[in-house]
């Protein structure tokens, strides 16, 4: 029993924290650390720095341009990246379409998309839930019906795609599309991709809560596919979409995010003053300020525990459930505290301040700008990725047996 | 990085689980927690045989452990089997000798190892509610000795013991650190009476008065008025132990009501079926792999430096009486009416469960602890 990194694990990490010293761009993780919101063009800027360096598709085998890290070295480097305000990687091509065309993608799709998802060619958006599949994401009901015309084999798609993260920014979807009605609905659904250009495709902002353009709809109206996009088996799309749901999540819960916003929250509990001492000296707040900081230590170890177990190569079970509940319980917690550290001044909403550009005096504490938006944004935590109540099923029906 | 026991450690593991599940059934347990001993000296005897005692001191002291992940692994298979033998005694007692004592003194840890001696800490005093520093106990200089004057409070199987290990304040104002001595004071000492009770979780523990209690210069264990941070070492020993007992506990408490729930039918079905109780369950286990997590982190900080180890047995302490308590009260609630009767061993694990909070710090104390620790 050693909680500490061999000689080797901690040389990693160096070699990490050297890189990102040297190429993380201070533009960058000063937006980040401020919750300030990114760009497209912010995002794909640390793509490209990381795909340099060959360490973008680090979840990928070396054969299609991984750097054939173990379970350990990647939960260094996410932590790592968390601590020094990188933005996060879009996981929609990299971590989640990438391994479904490596494991059961035809050669052609793998030569062709692989390599464009590396060099930002393609930037991909999820086309998983629809306005009557959250939850029951089984029940899809947008529609690919296979037809041949003089153009080839090819579906024709109708249907509504909705929490589409970063569509906006995005030329190529991934969609769980239903092609037979007949059998039982898992069953049905297949994993089509589809160009965001083909006319019939329409793109349209939801705005959050926080007044952010995060997610959108996608519409399809008679939009035309070619056969060749279909990944796998037709019919088959809900073992792919399952595997891309439990891959790799040995990082969900984020203990390098919480890690980074826990020592923002320090700072801030340091500084603001209460009763005429720093807020970390109130005994109400340094309770709740304790009891979270002890959570994510018992957290990280629990994590590191799922990593052990899985260090031989394997994929983590219904074990990153409980990261995954934990985890965004823990983030919840930390924006909440940052949000009741700022007291009156969690009110004013300067949306201006959260972009480029605003070089206005502050409105009360630095940190207060996006306090209060990034704690709205953060309820998502507990909803996306199978809600946290789902996560629940999965442990009593996995784990417990029940 | 590794999470796995040594082979030395998971063959004690083997042992002793071994030894508990053929030896220490629920109604040899519940007979011996309710005698009037309030533990087995035939078992205990056995325990020091098989070595388990020994696990828990250096080879240098004369065991063949020692390591915070031997004390662990120890104590919690001791909490799967709700073992009520005064293990935590002879923890404490030897690892505070270990730390201040003088060579005369640690043939005692001898003594304990093989059984032969049952020993007590005698430390926490009617009013000082959990408080390490808190100590009104006197003990006064004279001729070739000291004499004590004080009451203890809660002081586990002291009635069985021979020997206690008493804090007494020799300087400064009641709550300081400074100025509190140890003293190795024999049960039988003329003056020292003990008002003995049973444990709601089983076990017996007592009252301990202290009149005028005469003891040699021999009794002084460590140097006077530097007593504090001996007890702190020791009782850091004392709190893991407790932290890994309440883990095995929370383990078999879980595996009975993951049972109840699988085989308990109402309106025609398992009332595992439920969502109610499934969500409920999936939380008490996410908890208790939590409660592993914390029990992990203190065990490797046991040979730290103080602040370090100090945060880390407060955040496992804290932890385990917030996790502990949760356990027990919805174990309790998902067995519905049979978790409220003494026949049903979960009730018993349930009690224990809760009773751990109440010893060396509960959770409060623990989190307040904690958070001073870091200002530190």
């Amino acid at each position: 029993m050693d909680l500490n990194f061999t000689r080797e694990e901690e040389a990693f990490r160096e070699r990490i924290v050297h890189f990102l010293q040297a190429k993380l761009p201070q533009r960058l993780s000063d937006k980040v650390r401020h919750g300030k919101r990114l760009t497209r063009a912010d995002m794909a800027e640390w793509h490209a720095i990381l795909n340099e360096q060959g360490w973008l598709a680090n979840h990928w085998p070396e054969q299609y341009g991984g750097p054939g890290w173990n379970a350990v070295q990647k939960f260094i480097f996410e932590n790592e990246c968390a601590l020094a305000g990188a933005p996060r990687i879009v996981p929609f091509g990299v971590n989640m379409l990438g391994p479904v065309l490596i494991k059961y993608g035809s050669e052609a799709q793998k030569r062709y998309w692989l390599p464009r998802i590396l060099d930002g060619s393609d930037w991909w958006c999820q086309g998983y839930s629809e306005p009557g599949a959250g939850s029951d994401l089984a029940a899809v009901k947008t529609t690919a019906v296979r037809g041949t015309d003089a153009n080839g084999s090819h579906y024709i798609v109708n249907g509504q795609k909705t929490w589409t993260t970063l569509g906006q920014h995005a030329n190529m979807i991934f969609c769980l599309v239903r092609t037979a009605t007949d059998a039982r609905k898992q069953e049905g659904i297949s994993f089509l991709l589809v160009d965001m250009k083909t006319p019939g495709v329409e793109v349209r902002p939801i705005i959050t809560l926080d007044g952010e353009h995060e997610i959108n709809e996608v519409f399809f109206t008679d939009v035309r596919v070619p056969a060749e996009n279909l990944v796998g088996e037709e019919n088959k799309g809900w073992t792919y979409a399952k595997y891309l749901l439990t891959y790799e999540r040995t990082n969900i819960a984020g203990v390098g995010f919480s890690a980074a916003a826990l020592e923002r929250l320090r700072k801030v509990a340091a500084k603001v003053l209460r009763n005429g001492r720093p807020l970390a000296d109130d005994p109400l707040f340094a309770t709740r300020l304790a009891r979270v900081e002890i959570d994510l230590e018992n957290m990280k170890t629990t994590n590191l525990r799922v990593i052990a177990a899985v260090a031989g190569g394997g994929v983590p079970g219904a074990e990153s459930s409980m990261l995954k509940i934990r985890g965004t319980e823990i983030r919840q917690e930390i924006s909440s505290l940052l949000r009741r550290a700022m007291g009156p001044y969690a009110q004013p909403f300067i949306e201006d301040a959260l972009h480029d550009g605003y070089d206005e005096p502050p409105v009360g504490p630095e940190e207060a700008a996006s306090a209060a938006a990034l704690y709205f944004n953060n309820r998502k935590l507990s909803i996306f990725g199978g809600s946290n109540e789902i996560q629940k099923n999965i442990i009593s029906k996995m784990i417990l047996g029940l | 990085m590794n999470f796995q026991h040594t082979e030395d450690r998971r063959m004690l593991a083997d042992t002793l689980n071994r030894f508990v599940s053929e030896q220490y059934g629920f109604e040899t347990r519940d007979k011996l927690a309710r005698s009037d001993l309030g533990f087995s000296r035939e078992l205990w005897g056995q325990f020091a045989e098989l070595g388990i005692i020994g696990a828990l001191f250096s080879e240098a002291e004369g065991g063949f452990g020692g390591d915070g992940f031997d004390i662990a692994v120890v104590f919690e298979s001791l909490g799967r089997g709700l073992v009520v033998e005064p293990f935590l005694g002879a923890l404490i007692v030897g690892q505070a000798v270990a730390h201040a004592g003088n060579d005369a003194q640690k043939a005692l840890i001898a003594n304990l190892i093989d059984g032969s001696v049952v020993a007590a800490l005698a430390h926490d005093e009617p009013g000082s509610h959990y408080e390490l520093s808190n100590v009104t106990t006197r003990a006064v200089r004279r001729a070739n000795g000291w004499v004590l004057a004080g009451a203890k409070a809660v002081v586990q199987q002291a009635e069985e013991a021979g020997v206690l290990l008493v804090s007494a304040r020799t300087s400064g104002a009641d709550g300081a650190e400074d100025g509190i001595s140890l003293f190795l004071v024999p049960r039988d000492a003329a003056g020292l009476t003990v008002r003995g009770y049973r444990k709601i979780d089983g076990g017996r523990a007592a009252e301990v008065v202290l009149d005028d209690v005469c003891v040699g210069d021999g009794a002084l264990l460590g140097p006077q008025d530097a007593g504090f941070a001996t007890l702190e070492h020791s009782i850091g020993f004392g709190v893991l132990a407790l932290c890994a007992e309440a883990l095995g506990a929370m383990d078999v408490a879980k595996d009975f009501t993951l049972e109840y729930l699988r085989t308990r039918k109402q309106f025609g079905v398992a009332i595992g079926s439920f969502q109610a109780l499934q969500h409920r369950m999936a939380d008490l286990l996410l908890e208790i792999e939590q409660a592993r997590s914390a029990v992990i982190n203190a065990a490797a900080a046991l040979g730290t430096g103080r602040v370090t180890r100090e945060r880390a047995l407060s955040a496992a302490k804290y932890s385990i009486g917030r996790i502990g308590a949760l356990v027990a009260e919805e174990c309790i609630q998902l067995h519905g009416g049979i978790g409220m009767t003494w026949e049903l061993p979960l009730a018993h694990y349930a009690k224990r469960l809760v009773m751990i909070d109440h010893q060396l710090g509960d959770e409060d104390h623990h989190l307040e602890r904690y958070i001073a620790l870091g200002r530190s």
